[in-house]
This record gives C-alpha cells, sequence and structure tokens, in this order.
C-alpha cells in the first residue's frame, strides 16, 4: 500500500494585519507591522503596553450574539478562521453526511480561555460563586474551540488539542496530519486560536522578564535577530490549515496549496522557560522532520523561524539551525513574520505554517522586518526588511514553547507524481 | 411593580442575558422548544430574574417553569408575597 500523502486545500486566518488570509499575507509582504498600543485592557501598571491587538473584529458578523456570548474569544478567532477554511476548501459537511465522520479537528491553543478565567474569577471574588456563569467552565477549558468547531461545521472525526504552549499549533497540524496519513480520517481542520492579551496573561509574561518594553515604539518592539531586541510581543488571533488526503483532494478536483512534508519533535529537557543554550533540542527537531520528508538539510529552501525577538530565543535558534543545516545554513534564508504578527503563542505555529504555504505558492518570501543592528551571534541570512521573490519548493516553520516543547513542520509544493 | 412592568422587564432579560431575539419572544413562548434555552440558560435566566428583580428562587421552583408567562407569574407572585 501506497503511503497516504497529506495536503492543504483550505486556509484561515484571523490576525492584527487582517481578517482574512488575502489581506493577512499583502500585509506581510509589505512588512507591515501589527503592533501598537494596547487597548483591550488597563495596562497602566503594567510595563508591556505594546501588543498586536486585533482591534477591528466584530463577532456578529460571523454569527449570532447568542451564540458568540458563550465562546472565550480565542474560541471565536479559531472558529471564524475554521470557517474561512473549510470555505476556501470547499468543504461543507450536513449533519447526516456519511464522510462527515471522516473528517476531525486538531486544535491547539496556549493558555485557552484565559479571558474569561479572569472575568469569572472577579465574579467568584466579588460576588460569590452562585453568580457565575453557568457556562463559565465550558468557556475556560482549552479543547472548546476544537468541540466548539465539530458542532457547528459537523466534524464527526477524531478530535482533540494540544496544549504545548508555543508550540501547540505546530503539533496540532503536525498531528493532524499523521491522524490523515493512518487512516483515521481523510480530512482534518488543524490550527491554533489564542487570545490572550488580558491583564493576567500580560501581566505574567512581562514578570517573566520574557516581554518587549519600547513602548515608544510599538512598531519597531519585535526585531527578531536584530542586535537591540529585548523581548516578545505578544499577539492574538487564529489561523487554521484545512488537511486533506491526496487522493481524497485530487478527486474532488481541490486547490492543493502544498504537501504537509515532515513533522519533527523534541524536547530540550532543560528549563521552565529558557531554550537550551546551544540549541541541541531545537536541532533535533529539525533534524527529526527534515528524516521524515525524506530530505538533506541541502534540500530546504527556507525556514519561517520560531523569531520571538527575544534575546535567548534568536541566538539559540540560530545556533540550532547551524546544527541541523550543518554548512547549508549560511545559503539558507530564514525570517520571522512574528517581527509583524507578534507571538501568536498557540497559534504561532499555525499562522507561520500558513505563510509558508503561500510563500511556496507565490515565490517571494516574508521580511523580517525592525532588522537594523547586526548580531555576532545571530550571522545568517533573515531577509531584512523587504520581502523577497524567489521561488521556493520546500520550506520549514519552527515552534518552541514553554516547557522545552520543540516542533518542526516541512511544507512543499505539491508534486503530482510523487 | 406591576405585571406589565415585569413583563417587559423579562423580555428586556432575555435579548440582554441570554441574546435571544426579541421578536420571538411572547408570554406563551416555551423556553426550550421555542426559544432552545437549554438547562445553563435557565441558570442564566435564575440569576438575571434574582439579580434584577431582587428575588430569590430556589432551583425546585425554577425547574417547574415551561413559558414566559409562568416566569413572569413566579416573579409576580414572589414581589407581591
Amino acid at each position: 500500500m501506497n503511503e497516504r500523502r497529506v495536503v492543504a486545500t483550505g486556509l484561515g486566518a484571523i490576525t492584527s494585519l487582517g481578517n482574512g488570509v488575502n489581506t493577512f499575507w499583502s500585509n506581510i509582504l509589505a512588512g507591515k507591522s501589527g503592533v501598537s498600543l494596547i487597548e483591550k485592557v488597563d495596562v497602566s501598571d503594567i510595563s508591556t503596553k505594546i501588543a498586536a491587538e486585533i482591534k477591528d473584529f466584530d463577532v456578529e458578523e460571523y454569527m449570532p450574539r447568542r451564540h458568540a456570548r458563550r465562546m472565550d474569544t480565542s474560541s471565536q478567532y479559531f472558529w471564524v478562521a475554521t470557517q474561512q477554511a473549510l470555505d476556501d476548501a470547499g468543504i461543507h459537511y450536513e449533519e447526516d453526511d456519511p464522510a462527515a465522520l471522516r473528517a476531525g479537528v486538531v486544535a491547539g491553543t496556549g493558555i485557552g480561555g484565559v479571558e474569561t478565567f479572569e472575568s469569572q474569577f472577579e465574579v467568584l471574588k466579588e460576588r460569590g460563586p452562585h453568580r457565575m456563569s453557568p457556562t463559565g467552565i465550558a468557556m475556560i477549558i482549552s479543547n472548546m474551540a476544537g468541540g466548539l468547531a465539530s458542532i457547528d461545521f459537523n466534524l464527526y472525526g477524531p478530535n482533540t488539542t494540544v496544549v504545548t504552549a508555543c508550540a501547540a499549533s505546530a503539533n496540532a497540524i503536525g498531528d493532524a496530519a499523521e491522524i490523515i496519513k493512518r487512516g483515521a480520517a481523510d480530512v482534518m481542520v488543524a490550527g491554533g486560536g489564542e487570545a490572550s492579551i488580558t491583564r493576567f496573561a500580560v501581566g505574567g509574561f512581562a514578570q517573566a522578564r520574557a516581554l518587549s518594553t519600547r513602548n515608544d515604539d510599538p512598531e519597531g518592539a519585535s526585531r527578531p535577530f536584530d542586535a537591540t531586541r529585548d523581548g516578545f510581543v505578544m499577539g492574538e488571533g487564529a489561523a487554521v490549515l484545512v488537511l486533506e488526503e491526496y487522493g481524497h483532494a485530487k478527486a474532488r478536483g481541490a486547490h492543493m496549496y502544498g504537501e504537509v512534508l515532515g513533522y519533527g519533535m523534541s524536547a530540550d529537557g532543560y528549563h521552565i522557560t529558557l531554550p537550551r543554550p546551544g540549541g541541541g533540542g531545537a536541532a533535533r527537531a529539525m533534524t527529526a522532520a527534515l528524516e521524515d520528508a525524506g530530505m538533506q538539510p541541502g534540500d530546504l529552501d527556507y525556514i519561517n523561524a520560531h523569531g520571538t525577538s527575544t534575546p535567548a530565543n534568536d541566538k539559540t535558534e540560530t545556533s540550532a539551525i547551524k546544527l541541523a543545516f550543518e554548512d547549508s545554513a549560511y545559503g539558507l534564508p530564514i525570517s520571522s513574520t512574528k517581527s509583524m504578527t507578534g507571538h501568536l503563542l498557540g497559534a504561532a505555529g499555525a499562522i507561520e505554517s500558513l505563510a509558508c504555504l503561500l510563500s511556496i505558492r507565490d515565490g517571494i518570501l516574508p521580511p523580517t522586518i525592525n532588522y537594523a543592528e547586526s548580531d555576532p551571534e545571530c550571522d545568517l541570512d533573515y531577509v531584512p526588511n523587504e520581502a523577497r521573490k524567489v521561488p521556493i519548493r520546500t520550506a520549514m516553520t519552527n515552534s518552541f514553547g514553554f516547557g522545552g516543547h520543540n516542533v518542526s513542520l516541512i511544507f512543499g509544493a505539491v508534486d503530482a507524481d510523487a | 411593580m406591576e405585571k406589565s412592568e415585569i413583563q417587559a422587564k423579562m423580555s428586556e432579560l432575555l435579548v440582554e442575558e441570554l441574546g435571544l431575539d426579541a421578536d420571538k419572544i411572547t408570554m406563551d413562548s416555551r423556553f426550550e422548544e421555542d426559544l432552545e434555552v437549554d438547562s445553563l440558560g435557565v441558570v442564566e435566566l435564575l440569576m438575571a430574574l434574582e439579580d434584577n428583580f431582587g428575588v430569590q428562587i430556589p432551583d425546585e421552583e425554577a425547574e417547574q417553569l415551561t413559558t414566559v408567562g409562568e416566569a413572569v407569574d413566579l416573579v409576580d407572585s414572589k414581589l407581591s408575597g
């Protein structure tokens, strides 16, 4: 039996750079920053006052208020991105469609319904348990975005949620692809949603000293690989891919953005928030993805880096790329779209996978914006400041999460003869 | 409070607190069958009634409610009792 191949046939995105894939992508290629002063919550007593906030999302454009008020914002983002991706793929299941039994969801999120948690915890403290919302728990739990997708879009196959911090949605895509490969489903919705620009989460990340405090220059604050980087900038949103078994997609004449070629994972086994110095853990994930794809280091055309703009990540990731790619590392273009989107945490791997697929489609690499001063410890080609036209056939995205979770995914142009 | 005021406030709460469509609500509307209010929605309604009318409604009494009109009658009896 031939191995089942997995292709992406639908994309959806809700980001600070646009509520839809086309707007998102044109802003990315234009090198636009989505970062601005935080307006959603009071940050007057928090050291960081900037984030890539979504400012123009009106959920009632997509669903009735009655439905929306039972969803945490993180689930609302995931829901809308899922709807976009299914529309894009041209897939819609009626309740009694037997094909819906072969379609599932793997969602990823870093913190789940933290906004609801905070508001309900206030109610508990101020008014007591008898005034807490009966839907509060269902809104807080991290798996609910995936649950709602199955309920509202009639996806009755495998349904799980991955919670590996900032690697979550990269794991979601890799896990979903493997579910298709082993024949347990033909179609999988995979991605992530995050909405954690809240007092609890901004305050908590600020206390971990993880965030940029370049408050006087929001658009310049996320500057991955630049010598003056001072922390990551929180983002929010969702990105969703519809993954499909190749033969299934071909039979219905679906447009294929690209193929999931490789999935590699490793654990740093080192520290709760810091990467293992030298990047050995991250390098093993990249090497594992190359092996899964049957590729040599020299075969890869582009890396969409984890590139958070923290001092530790960017130099460690650079070392890791050198370990995994050896001599090929210096000729390999690498960029961080977090310079524009901020860090979508649990949704980061999905939005960056989407960027890889669109780079393959269009033959153009997104830039790393705000790159001004080179760092001797970050000495690779980061596609500084301007998008670069270059046809590519393969792209890797890296995602690393607190706890030492390392994930690398490789996407490729669809080769019909493979 | 006049019963008509209770009726008006009840409709308002169902729209504001449960997100129902105002034009679907009549005094004869059944919560479950007509308005698709589920068990979680009933708890939300109870809290809204208690907060807005200053009454206490035990779960056992809430479980007997079928229609919007019955909820109005229950609040009316609590207020006048």
